[in-house]
């Protein structure tokens, strides 16, 4: 094989010589067109952490596909700080609103919000529904899952819609009807 | 043939000719100038420039019917490293290329741009070289079957949140650190009660199916957004189903020790149960599920 190439090779620069360019007919192994150099095991410590430096990360978050695993998962935390969130800023409000003479009590609550137009309220009543409804119901397979029950592929695709579709369905209901 | 080979590589080294010198290419050595040493190093976040923005490489030699697919390939030189990275664009006709994104990869190298740099090498998913992020998704570049749809561009990325060696190719150190930092191997203290080997019952080595196949390609790992977040501390998927491909080993007598190095608020439990870890691998596995395995044993024991 080796034989043969060389001789290919020679074929070749007999038809094309290149007076520029002396090489010695035996050089058929491949050229690199590289400078290396040695150096010594710390200066390529060196040279290792200075490219380090440099690097780039690669792009994450943006480029990954939405799929049915990582997004309810977000979307689980989200909605887990807005509820938590949520609970704690009315709860301290309450306890302090006999000292700054807000009116929290539940019968002003109720006239306050029934004046409202009725754009607010449904927005307002969404804004909770969804987000409670949410994290209730993937609550739910998180349990599961700590039971180590559900990780085939397959049933967490199927859990994941599950838990989408009952969301909107009985969010939709406690916003318009209930 | 041996005897021609030695004597082109003697004949070769005694008169090799270095190439002019502007031929040549240094490897990835940063050159310091009195300039660039009080730049600040360029920010590790900076995105790709788009597709939009970079040249198209045209297929070299499209056939009649032309099936010419378009790839985006993200590009890196650390010849170059204050430059951005970019999206290069490259055509092929899927009728001259194989089946598989690996293929269409060597066939770019190949024939369009030497430069195109990628790690591979078994081709056949067992390896684990050629992991990358491929349309989105973590997987082997060997096993993915590039889309025939041919209006559909394809996008290749490399693994995510990792630093960059170039193009294709992400620094894996500390996965590999971590990966030791496990102790993957069998540790006993005893001597076999034959003196011979270390049995096990069917049933004990059943246990040991789904784990030990992993061929540690780091796609679940690279996949998992905790693992982005919390690299320096959290182990991630791969090298968590190691360590319970040894902790359910019924000959390894470290199990307790094996457990209390998880036993904190970053190894182990900064799994949140995204699941991307097991949707995203190649080889069918199930990293959640190990991991699960391990809280499990951890909490009820």
């Amino acid at each position: 094989m080796a034989s043969q190439r060389v001789f290919q090779l020679g074929l070749r620069r007999a038809a094309v010589p290149n007076f520029l360019k002396l090489q010695p007919a035996g050089r058929m192994v491949q050229r690199r067109l590289a400078a290396t150099d040695t150096v010594s095991q710390t200066t390529g410590q060196e040279i290792l952490a200075k490219q380090r430096l440099q690097r780039p990360v690669s792009p994450h978050l943006g480029i990954y596909k939405p799929q049915i695993t990582w997004l309810p998962s977000m979307f689980n935390r989200l909605t887990g700080v807005i509820l938590s969130g949520g609970l704690y800023l009315f709860g301290f409000a309450y306890l302090a609103a006999p000292t700054l003479g807000w009116h929290l009590e539940t019968p002003s609550m109720v006239a306050a919000v029934a004046s409202w137009p009725a754009f607010a309220k449904i927005s307002a009543k969404a804004f909770v529904a969804f987000p409670f409804f949410f994290h209730s119901l993937n609550g739910l397979r998180h349990l599961a899952w700590d039971l180590g029950i559900g990780f085939k592929n397959i049933t967490v695709i199927q859990s994941g819609w599950t838990v989408v579709g009952l969301t909107v369905a009985s969010a939709l209901y406690y916003t318009f009807i209930g | 043939m041996a005897t021609t080979r030695a004597f082109a590589r003697l004949a070769s080294r005694r008169a090799a000719v270095r190439p002019a010198a502007f031929l040549t290419r240094g490897f990835a050595s940063v050159t310091e100038s009195p300039t660039t040493s009080e730049t600040v190093s360029p920010k590790a976040s900076r995105g790709p420039i788009s597709e939009k923005q970079t040249s198209t490489i045209k297929e070299p030699e499209p056939g009649k019917d032309a099936k010419i697919k378009t790839f985006h390939i993200y590009r890196w030189n650390p010849d170059e490293p204050t430059s951005k990275p970019k999206m290069q664009s490259y055509t092929l006709d899927l009728n001259k290329t194989g089946p598989m994104m690996l293929d269409a990869l060597i066939r770019i190298k190949n024939e369009v741009d030497p430069t195109l740099t990628f790690r591979r090498s078994c081709r056949e998913g067992i390896c684990g070289s050629c992991a990358m992020n491929i349309d989105g998704v973590n997987t082997l570049a060997c096993l993915c079957r590039i889309p025939t749809d041919t209006a559909k561009e394809s996008r290749i990325y490399p693994l995510p949140h990792m630093y960059i060696v170039k193009d294709l190719v992400p620094d894996m150190t500390l996965f590999y650190k971590q990966y030791r930092s496990v102790k993957p191997y069998l540790q006993r203290t005893t001597a076999a009660p034959d003196g011979r080997e270390f049995r096990q019952s069917k049933e004990e080595r059943r246990k040991l199916d789904g784990l030990y196949e992993c061929i540690l390609c780091a796609c679940c790992s690279t996949s998992c957004p905790s693992y982005w977040w919390n690299q320096e501390e959290y182990l991630g998927p791969a090298v968590l189903l190691q360590s319970y491909r040894w902790i359910a080993d019924s000959r390894d007598e470290k199990t307790a020790e094996r457990q209390d190095a998880l036993n904190n608020s970053m190894s182990l439990y900064r799994c949140h149960t995204i699941l991307n870890c097991s949707r995203t691998c190649p080889k069918g596995l199930n990293p959640a599920l190990a991991i699960a395995e391990i809280k499990k044993s951890m909490a009820f024991t």
